[in-house]
C-alpha cells in the first residue's frame, strides 16, 4: 500500500516544462531519492510535494488524502534546505522548538522534545549557540532536528549536503540515514549526486528532461542501467557500439566478443555494449595475436586504492580501474588487450533516439 | 594614511566644527560674559514645548505608518514580485527630485474634496501622510538593505514548513531578522520629521522647525541654542542608528546604497 504518491505530476512555468511527467509511489518508511543533473525537474518535484509550487496537473496524495491544494503549513512535511535555513535570530534550541509552539505544544512537552532532538542529531552542546556560531554541518543537523520535531508524515530533504565540504557530507549522510531508519519515516530526498543518492536509498529514480529514466534499488540502478542515460550518468561506464552477429556475440570493430546479455537478439542488430572500468580487464598484447580489444595505454589517473588506465583502441576509449600494482605493469605506451567476462557487459538496443539522448548526458565523474 | 590624506580630513573637520562652536560660543554669550541664560529662554517658553511634543508626535505617528505600510510592501516585493523592485525602488525615490512644496501643494489639493472629514483637516496629523511620502526613500532603502541581507525565500518556506501561517511568519521569523534595518529607517524618519519646514509652514502649522524659523527671526542668541539643541536631537538620532547597527549577533545595517 502506498504511502505517499506522485500522480503524473505535470509542471510547466510560462513556456518551460519543469517536469514532463512524474509518477512515484513510496511505501511507509521508504526513503527514495530523486537523481538528476540539474534542470531534471527532481527539485521542482521536490516542492510540489511539500506544498511551495502547484503542479500544472496531476496529484500528490499522502495515505489516501489528496493534498495537492493544501497549503504547505498544513500537509506535515518536515522539510531541510539546502543551507541559511535557520532562522538567525533564535538559538538551535529555539529553532527546534518553533514547529512545536505552532503546534501549541505545553512548554514541558517542548523542552522534552527539544532535548530528545537535539541528542537524537549530537548537538545537545550547541542548543544556546546561535545559527551563525555553528559549522555547516551542524546547522544542517540543526535542520534535521528543527524538521523531525514537528513528527511529519513526510520528511524532505533539498540536497542538504551540497554546501557541505566532502568530509562532512559522507559522515551526515550516513547519519541520516540510520536516523531515518530508526524513526522509519517516509522519505524522499532530492541529490545530483549518484554516490550520495545510491549510498543512502531505498530506491533512487533517475530523472533527466523532467522524467523518470529508471527507479529501482541502488544495485539494479548501478548493475542493469535501463536507459543509456542511466548508464552513462551512473558511476563511469565503457560505451562499444558493437553488431550482434549471433546469439551471445557481439561484433565491436574487428573484434568479436562473447556477451551474455546479447542472447536471443536478433543477427545484425546495433547495440551499445556497456562495461563498468572495474570489469575491463587489461592483459599485455606484445605481437601474439589475443582476443579483445586491442589498443594503446594512453594515461593513468591516480584515483587511491585503483588506478585507472586509459586506453585508445582506436574507435573506442576504454577505462579500466586496476590496483595500483597491476597498473605500474602497464606503462603508458604499452600494447594492451581489454577483456571482460562474458556476463560482465550490459547490452541495450542502439536506437536513433537513445544516441541522442546519451549524448547529451552529462560525463560520471 | 598619505599626508595629503591627513590634511583633507583637516579641513574637513574644520569646516564641520568651526561654525558649530562658533553657534555654541555664541548661544552661551550673555552680553561680557558667559551663562546658559539663551537655553533657559528656550526651555521656558511653552511654544517650545508644544511645538517639540506636536513634531514628536507627529514623527512617531509617521514611523508606524510607514513601517506598517513598507515591511509588508518590502517583504512581498522580495518574495513574490523581485522583477517589481526596480519600479519601487524608482517610486521611493521620487521624493528627493519632487520638491516638498509640489507635494504639500498636491496634498491640500487632495484634501479640498468633500470625502475627507473636517475633523481631520483641523488636526496637525494632516501632514502625516506628506511625511510618510517624504520619508519612502529613507525607510525603503533601509528595508530594502535588510530584507537583501538574508534568505527571504527559504526562511518563509522553512517557516510555512514548520506549519506556520504568514502572521506568524513575518512576525516572528522575518520582523526579527529585518528589526535593525527597521530601526534605521525609524531614526531617519524621526530626524526628516524633527526637521520638516517646508510643508508644516505651508499647511500653516506650529511645528518644532516652524518655531526655529520664528525664534530665528526674531531672537539672536535663543536661536543659537536652538540650533544646537535640535542639532544635539539630529545627532542622538544618527547615534541610534550607529548602535543597533553594531549589537552583536546581528546583521550590520548599512543605510542607504549598495551593498
Amino acid at each position: 500500500m502506498a504511502y505517499l504518491e506522485l500522480e503524473k505530476l505535470h509542471k510547466e512555468f510560462g513556456d518551460f516544462t519543469a517536469i514532463e511527467e512524474i509518477d512515484i509511489a513510496l511505501v511507509a518508511g521508504e526513503f527514495l531519492s530523486l537523481l538528476g543533473p540539474s534542470g531534471c525537474g527532481k527539485t521542482t518535484a521536490l516542492r510540489i510535494v511539500a506544498g511551495f509550487e502547484r503542479p500544472t496537473s496531476g496529484r500528490v496524495v499522502v495515505e489516501g488524502k489528496d493534498l495537492t491544494n493544501v497549503s504547505p503549513n498544513h500537509r506535515d512535511m518536515g522539510m531541510v534546505f539546502q543551507a541559511y535555513s535557520l532562522f538567525p535570530n533564535m538559538t538551535a534550541a529555539d529553532n527546534v522548538e518553533f514547529g512545536l509552539r505552532v503546534r501549541r505544544q505545553s512548554s514541558v512537552e517542548r523542552r522534552r522534545r527539544v532535548d530528545e532532538l537535539l541528542e537524537l542529531v549530537g548537538l545537545t552542546a550547541a542548543a544556546k549557540r546561535y545559527p551563525h556560531q555553528l559549522s555547516g554541518g551542524m546547522q544542517q543537523r540543526v535542520a534535521l532536528a528543527r524538521a523531525l520535531a514537528i513528527e511529519p508524515r513526510v520528511l524532505l530533504l533539498d540536497e542538504p549536503l551540497s554546501a557541505l565540504d566532502a568530509k562532512v557530507r559522507v559522515q551526515l549522510r550516513e547519519e541520516i540515514r540510520r536516523l531515518q531508519t530508526q524513526l522509519g519515516i517516509t522519505t524522499l530526498y532530492v541529490t545530483h549526486d549518484q554516490e550520495e543518492a545510491l549510498s543512502v536509498s531505498d530506491r533512487v529514480a533517475v530523472l533527466s528532461h523532467g522524467r523518470i529514466e529508471q527507479i529501482g534499488s541502488p544495485a539494479e540502478i548501478y548493475n542493469a542501467p535501463g536507459t543509456p542515460f542511466v548508464a552513462e550518468f551512473i558511476g563511469t561506464m565503457n560505451r562499444l557500439e558493437a553488431t550482434v552477429v549471433e546469439s551471445g556475440q557481439v561484433q565491436v570493430g574487428q573484434t568479436v566478443l562473447p556477451v551474455t546479455d546479447a542472447r536471443d537478439l536478433p543477427q545484425g542488430e546495433r547495440v551499445l555494449v556497456l562495461v563498468r572500468p572495474e570489469i575491463l580487464e587489461l592483459q599485455r598484447a606484445d605481437g601474439a595475436p589475443s582476443s579483445g580489444l586491442v589498443g594503446e595505454v594512453v594515461a593513468h589517473i591516480f584515483l587511491g586504492a585503483i588506478t585507472r588506465v586509459k586506453v585508445d583502441a582506436g574507435d573506442h576509449e576504454l577505462s579500466a580501474d586496476l590496483p595500483g600494482h597491476h597498473a605500474a605493469a602497464l606503462p603508458v605506451g604499452s600494447r594492451v588487450a581489454a577483456r571482460f567476462p562474458p556476463d560482465g557487459g550490459r547490452v541495450l538496443a542502439l536506437s536513433v533516439e537513445a544516441q541522442a539522448s546519451a549524448e547529451q548526458a552529462p560525463a560520471g565523474p | 594614511m598619505t599626508k595629503s590624506g591627513w590634511f583633507w580630513i583637516a579641513v574637513g573637520c574644520i569646516y564641520f566644527f568651526v561654525p558649530l562652536a562658533a553657534t555654541a560660543e555664541f548661544s552661551l554669550k550673555d552680553g561680557d560674559s558667559y551663562s546658559f541664560a539663551a537655553y533657559r529662554e528656550i526651555f521656558d517658553d511653552p511654544q517650545f514645548r508644544d511645538t517639540f511634543f506636536l513634531s514628536l508626535k507627529l514623527a512617531i505617528a509617521t514611523i508606524i505608518v510607514a513601517l506598517l505600510l513598507f515591511i509588508p510592501t518590502v517583504y512581498w516585493v522580495h518574495l513574490r514580485l523581485p522583477h517589481f523592485r526596480p519600479l519601487v525602488q524608482f517610486l521611493c525615490a521620487l521624493p528627493f527630485v519632487v520638491p516638498p512644496i509640489v507635494l504639500i501643494v498636491g496634498i491640500l489639493y487632495v484634501y479640498n474634496y468633500q470625502w475627507v472629514p473636517a475633523k481631520y483637516l483641523g488636526s496637525p496629523y494632516y501632514l502625516v501622510p506628506g511625511y510618510v511620502v517624504l520619508g519612502f526613500p529613507f525607510m525603503f532603502f533601509a528595508l530594502d538593505n535588510a530584507f537583501r541581507a538574508i534568505d527571504v525565500h527559504t526562511l518563509t518556506e522553512a517557516s510555512q514548513s514548520l506549519g506556520a501561517g504568514w502572521t506568524r511568519t513575518l512576525l516572528r521569523v522575518i520582523l526579527p531578522n529585518i528589526l535593525t534595518g527597521a530601526l534605521a529607517g525609524a531614526f531617519l524618519t524621526f530626524a526628516l520629521v524633527m526637521g520638516e519646514f517646508t510643508m508644516a509652514s505651508l499647511a500653516l502649522f506650529n511645528t518644532f522647525p516652524t518655531y526655529i524659523n520664528y525664534i530665528g527671526q526674531t531672537k539672536a542668541n535663543p536661536a543659537a541654542a536652538l540650533t544646537i539643541i535640535s542639532f544635539g536631537i539630529t545627532w542622538l538620532a544618527l547615534l541610534g542608528i550607529l548602535f543597533i547597527g553594531r549589537r552583536p549577533g546581528r546583521t550590520v545595517v548599512q543605510v542607504g546604497g549598495a551593498r
